[in-house]
């Protein structure tokens, strides 16, 4: 985009002036609009993936996850180093969640982070940040409890993701590291996570699981999340990669989410996810970085508007 | 086509040239000599004696612009000069060094960044054989350290290959933390490293002359401002901005020269904005996607290169302010 309203004459400008509530108009051709249509002709062949499959599901047949996986990102990434990923699920009669992969097919390290579930759903709703280094597929593939699998594709032009420093103030990141945040958002999301169908939990569950609700997550850690691609100019070398590599998240004793690998989630890495509560009123999370470091913290349970 | 944009830019520059506030001729000033080099000098103005700004139009680096997209400066003294930013690409410094000697033979002692961001200090090895000191915040070598590579990269994207190839960012040789005071012969700078806003290494140049005060990309005017750094940090420095008694500024991008601090108006309002409309997404308990859709958005028509910035402005806008 080259324009340049002041480089007009001063007569386009008188005009222009005139013109003003023209130009208002012609200012709101929404530009982002025609990014969210998916040109099929330009989407890449699916080699990355066909290079990588065996790795990620060894050779596991693929369902497709049309109606049963849906994955959401931005078309074009706003931050390449920020971009927010989408995943929800609803399983075919008597199946539940048992885990979420995310592949990012270009990414140096193509896995993202694998999700464990551990309480048995139908319904499944992750959201997380990613880099993404280059125009991409992104992936989520779903692991039924019965081991069949489901995935859901959706193509992300980025570029740099993985190499860009995100760190805006350095100070401030390295003051925080390791603090912890735990919120339980309600509005927009939450409504729309309530309203969909929602299985019983089984027996294994404890008995007021029937009348338990459907809760929103989000557990937010202060981390550089270094991929290892960032170079430091002065010495030359790379930061070594530095990252959380392993979030566990429990309520009363239950595991109910476990996030491993993370070597592409954004600086500050943070993960939304719904649950069906056990009426337990805390929330534990313990988080361990590639150095072993450990973050813990207990947050009280916010059941929302009932 | 941004005509709404141009009326409010050419009332803002009227505002700028209000009696007292700004020389009465500031229009682009012809070289007084030929350059001594073959390279095309930069177009500049005298804003003030001896203070020379280019004034560069509103775009995104692009091979045919050279990274000629931010404000650049030069100051020059009884002595020698100085130059306030460089220019995204070592073709676009070279252009500013013919420009300074197409007014002057006055050697170039110090080449002052106002940022880590390429389109400011790119040009920067165009100095380099001047012998003039690379000056910037005390915290510009270690972003700059921490994102050259990247820099590198990107400018292979969007600069042309043999522009590209010559990409070379440089490292300040003096660091400025709080204040500092360059001497150029008979006209002193006062520099000011501010704590984190636009980035988190703004530097600011005060022409203590003529009270000209170069903000680098701590102010924006028409050109909707950027956030690689603090929302919070640059609300409140720019109340503190505000009431600094100066002549005029000079935004990084936007007119060359300004009233202060009527020309900071817009950009208050628009950070202060996204500031409002995030915390309300936040409470509401929205994704960081609905903010990148639906954040500012009322702001739009007052700015160029909107849907280019607030997207990325409202994602980073969301992930410092969901930690309040």
């Amino acid at each position: 985009m080259t324009a340049t309203g002041r480089h007009l004459s001063s007569a386009a400008l008188a005009l222009a002036l005139v013109a003003g509530g023209l130009g208002t108009i012609l200012f709101l051709t929404p530009a982002s609009a025609q990014e969210a249509v998916q040109p099929a002709a330009q989407e890449p062949a699916e080699a990355t993936w066909e290079a990588i499959r065996f790795d990620v599901v060894g050779d596991t047949a693929i369902g497709t996850g049309e109606g049963i996986v849906a994955i959401e990102a931005p078309y074009r990434a706003h931050d390449a180093a920020i971009v927010p990923i989408d995943v929800t699920a609803h399983l075919p009669e008597g199946r539940t969640v048992k885990r979420m992969t995310l592949v990012i097919d270009e990414n140096p390290a193509p896995v993202a982070a694998t999700f464990t579930f551990g309480e048995p759903q139908a319904d499944m709703a992750v959201s997380t940040r990613v880099r993404i280094n280059s125009y991409s597929w992104v992936r989520a593939i779903v692991e039924a409890d019965d081991g069949s699998l489901y995935m859901s594709k959706r193509y992300v032009k980025a570029s740099g993701g993985c190499s860009a420093p995100a760190l805006k103030d350095a100070d401030a990141a390295l003051a925080q590291l390791g603090k912890m945040k735990v919120r339980f958002p309600e509005g927009a999301d939450k409504a729309a996570a309530t309203s969909t169908p929602i299985t019983v939990p089984s027996a294994s569950t404890t008995a007021d699981a029937g009348g338990a609700k459907r809760l929103k997550a989000q557990i937010m850690i202060r981390h550089p999340n270094y991929s290892g691609l960032q170079m430091n100019q002065l010495t030359q070398l790379y930061i070594p990669a530095h990252f959380v590599n392993d979030i566990e998240i429990s309520q009363g004793g239950r595991m109910l989410l476990k996030m491993e690998g993370g070597i592409s989630l954004s600086e500050d890495p943070t993960i939304a996810f719904d649950f069906v509560s056990n009426g337990s009123p805390v929330l534990d999370v313990k988080a361990i970085d590639t150095d072993g470091k450990i973050f813990s913290g207990a947050f009280p349970v916010d059941t929302g508007r009932s | 086509m941004r005509r709404a944009l141009a009326a409010a830019l050419a009332a803002a520059v009227l505002a700028a040239t209000a009696p007292g506030a700004v020389p009465a001729a500031i229009a682009d000033s012809a070289p007084a000599s030929a350059p001594a080099s073959n390279v095309a000098p930069l177009d500049v103005a005298e804003v003030a004696p001896g203070v020379f700004v280019h004034e560069a139009p509103f775009a995104l680096i692009a091979p045919a612009n050279r990274g000629d997209i931010a404000n650049l400066g030069f100051i020059v003294g009884d002595d020698a000069v100085a130059v306030i930013d460089t220019g995204g690409s070592v073709a676009t410094g070279a252009a500013l060094l013919a420009a300074v000697r197409a007014h002057t033979d006055k050697p170039v002692r110090y080449v002052v960044n106002t940022h880590v961001h390429p389109d400011h200090l790119a040009g920067n090895a165009a100095f380099a054989g001047e012998g003039a000191k690379i000056v910037g915040h005390h915290k510009l070598a270690r972003a700059l350290a921490a994102r050259a590579p990247f820099y590198r990269e990107q400018a292979d994207r969007q600069l042309a290959p043999a522009d590209a190839a010559q990409s070379d960012f440089l490292a300040p040789d003096i660091a400025v933390e709080g204040t500092m005071r360059l001497e150029l012969g008979g006209r002193e700078l006062l520099l000011e490293a501010h704590p984190t806003a636009h980035t988190d290494a703004d530097l600011s140049v005060l022409d203590t002359a003529t009270g000209t005060w170069f903000l680098g990309d701590l102010l924006f005017a028409g050109h909707l401002p950027s956030l690689d750094g603090s929302l919070t940090g640059w609300l409140a420095e720019m109340d503190r901005l505000a009431e600094r008694p100066v002549a005029r500024v000079v935004p990084g991008h936007g007119p060359r020269a300004m009233a202060w601090p009527d020309a900071l108006v817009p950009q208050r309002r628009y950070l202060a904005r996204i500031a409002a409309d995030v915390r309300a997404l936040i409470a509401e308990g929205r994704s960081i996607s609905a903010a990148a859709e639906s954040a500012g958005l009322s702001e739009r028509d007052a700015w160029a290169l909107f849907d280019e910035f607030n997207p990325h402005n409202a994602t980073a806008a969301f992930q410092e302010l969901e930690w309040e």
